[in-house]
């Protein structure tokens, strides 16, 4: 499994209040929360996401409330790996859940920028930069994670047990 | 090697003699936890499930409470999504508005948790049952769906930070001003993925509500769960609440901790977290001059019946600050019945504030409270993010009710001290 696709670049501690504001919460429609993802941090996202682009940030991402909402907007939006320093831990285990494919590699945190073309191989936990042409070793998923990733999320994983 | 409390009660609920940290265990579940925007999602990944019904119709828990009484269509449908499970599914612990209150101070309320049990959430601020001695801890609507099918969930054991509290808080310092020192000290991401551990003889100061404020946030310093020991005034709180068998856990003598910070409550003072977030922290006597246009006191880390007496306390026979705008909400309908036998919703009243039906309304800037651009509020909530109560440009300053009230009167950052109390 690869993803491939243009940074989007965000700083510490970004919170899942920004990446989907409580007052969309109302919806739980991956479509209509997609359109709302990361609206109160950067305005222009869903204007220049690309399906298959590649969401990195510094540490402690995806922290505060719990909802799955963020995760799920994420992904709708198009984002086909989120590379982070570090992850806040319900967000970490809501994207395994939903099948939203993580990675922690702070070195790759520090040496990716906004626009570079990012390249992550999953199977092996390479990150490859592009545009850089630097490469960086991000930490690979548990077996057990990776089982559930491979079938889409936690629920197909239950289903298929 | 030694276990700690959280691991033991793991370890318990995993079938295991011992587990360590890092490792990946699946748990029994105590208690299952879902709102009205959590369940809704969990609901339907549960229909994509092969197996229908629920695990133990007694041991889920669901409670609208973020957008009710409810705010618009969207979230009647919310709602009404979560009503028709429950009864669909004969789920026993349903709250309808008349019975419900906030989760957090609900469910410890009707004595749906005691101590050592494992209890997920699909709320982040399910770590507050740590006050009881429990393992809870927030997850997603997914993990709450697998939750409510199978009983069961997948854990990384954590590892542990000791926090070991000596002395007695002074006047006006409560279990508030001690977890936001405690946040400010190690940082919004200090205690990422581990557990907070309480311990230590300064805790048999703190009242069962302040535990649940401190145990509350410990998800605001990233931790999986905050857990306290079960001491005597433990007891008598489930005792008063609960009919369920609880289990004392105690950690190892042994037990590793990959940090002890040691914490005299005697030393701490009024505590305020400025924008925007939690860690951001300062005695309130160095806070300068902060105007305040809205006054929050409320919530699941503060809206229990101690927060509103260390309120009224402050606020009787005074008035709020001219324009300033004082919203109490009572975390639970009983707690808010028993503010009215006591008389503190006349002293809110008298004072120019309004009373609210208990909702998480304003703390996740859902409704009932909303911030314009520019305007600032001190709220005892546990979120001060960007946009936390409305607009991004407006301000929340997180203090305890105490600070909360005072700030209330004067109109700007205060504590309890500057009116001479
Ligand atoms: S009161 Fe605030 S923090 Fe507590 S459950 Fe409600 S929204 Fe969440």
């Amino acid at each position: 499994m690869k993803a491939y696709g243009t940074v989007h670049k965000y700083g510490d501690n970004v919170d899942t209040d920004v990446i989907i504001p409580a007052r969309y919460l109302n919806s739980s429609d991956p479509k209509e929360l997609a359109k709302k993802c990361m609206e109160d941090i950067d305005k222009e996202f869903v204007n220049r996401v690309k399906i298959g682009d590649i969401m990195v940030a510094n540490k402690n991402f995806g922290c505060g409330s719990s909802r799955e909402h963020a995760p799920i907007a994420i992904k709708a939006a198009g984002i086909s790996c989120v590379i982070a320093e570090t992850f806040a831990r319900i967000f970490y285990r809501n994207a395994i859940n939903i099948g939203l494919p993580i990675i922690e590699c702070p070195e790759a945190a520090k040496g990716i920028e906004a626009g570079d073309m990012v390249e992550v191989d999953f199977d092996s936990g390479m990150i490859y930069n592009k545009t850089k042409g630097t490469e960086f070793k991000g930490q690979a998923f548990p077996e057990f994670m990776q089982k559930i990733i491979r079938s889409e999320g936690l629920i197909n994983y239950i289903n298929n047990k | 090697m030694g276990m700690t409390m959280t691991q033991k009660i793991l370890a318990a609920h995993a079938g295991l003699d011992n587990v360590q940290a890092g490792q990946l265990i699946e748990a029994n579940l105590d208690l299952v936890l879902g709102n009205d925007v959590t369940a809704p999602v969990a609901i339907h990944e549960m229909e994509k499930m092969n197996t229908k019904g629920v695990f133990d119709k007694d041991k889920i828990a669901l409670v609208p409470d973020h957008f009710t009484p409810n705010k618009d269509i969207k979230s009647a449908e919310h709602c009404k999504c979560v009503r028709e499970f429950a009864y669909e599914h004969n789920i026993t612990n349903y709250f309808e508005i008349g019975e419900m209150g906030i989760e957090h101070a609900l469910l410890p309320e009707k004595g749906l948790v005691v101590a050592g049990e494992v209890v997920i959430g699909a709320d982040s601020h399910t770590c507050t049952y740590g006050a009881l001695g429990a393992f809870s801890t927030g997850v997603g609507s997914t993990d709450m769906a697998a939750g409510m099918a199978t009983g069961k969930a997948w854990f990384k054991v954590p590892s542990a930070i000791k926090f070991e509290l000596v002395g007695k808080p002074s006047k006006w310092v409560s279990g508030k001003d001690v977890i936001l020192y405690i946040i400010g000290k190690i940082g919004v991401d200090g205690a990422l993925y581990k557990s907070m551990e309480f311990v230590g003889e300064g805790i048999k100061n703190l009242s069962m509500d302040d535990r649940f404020a401190m145990a509350n946030m410990a998800i605001e310093a990233g931790a999986k769960n905050g857990i306290f020991p079960v001491d005597q005034q433990t007891v008598e709180y489930m005792k008063e609440h609960s009919i369920k068998e609880y289990t004392v856990y105690e950690a190892d003598e042994d037990a590793e901790y990959e940090e002890t910070y040691v914490i005299n409550l005697s030393e701490l003072k009024p505590t305020v977290a400025f924008p925007h977030l939690p860690e951001n922290t300062k005695p309130v006597e160095e806070a300068g001059e902060v105007k305040i246009d809205q006054v929050v006191i409320g919530s699941c880390t503060n809206g229990r019946i101690s927060d509103l007496r260390i309120a009224a306390k402050v606020l009787e026979g005074r008035k709020i600050d001219k324009g300033m705008r004082l919203i109490v909400f009572p975390a639970t309908q009983t707690i808010y019945l028993q503010a009215m036998e006591e008389g503190l919703l006349a002293t809110f009243i008298k004072a120019g504030g309004v009373v609210s039906t208990p909702t998480c309304g304003p703390c996740l800037g859902g409704h009932m409270g909303i911030l314009a651009a520019g305007e600032r509020a001190v709220a005892t909530t546990n979120r001060n993010f960007v946009g936390r109560m409305g607009h991004v440009e407006s301000e929340v300053y997180l203090a305890s009710p105490a600070v909360a009230a005072a700030s209330a009167i004067t109109g700007k950052i205060s504590s309890p001290e500057d009116l001479g109390l």
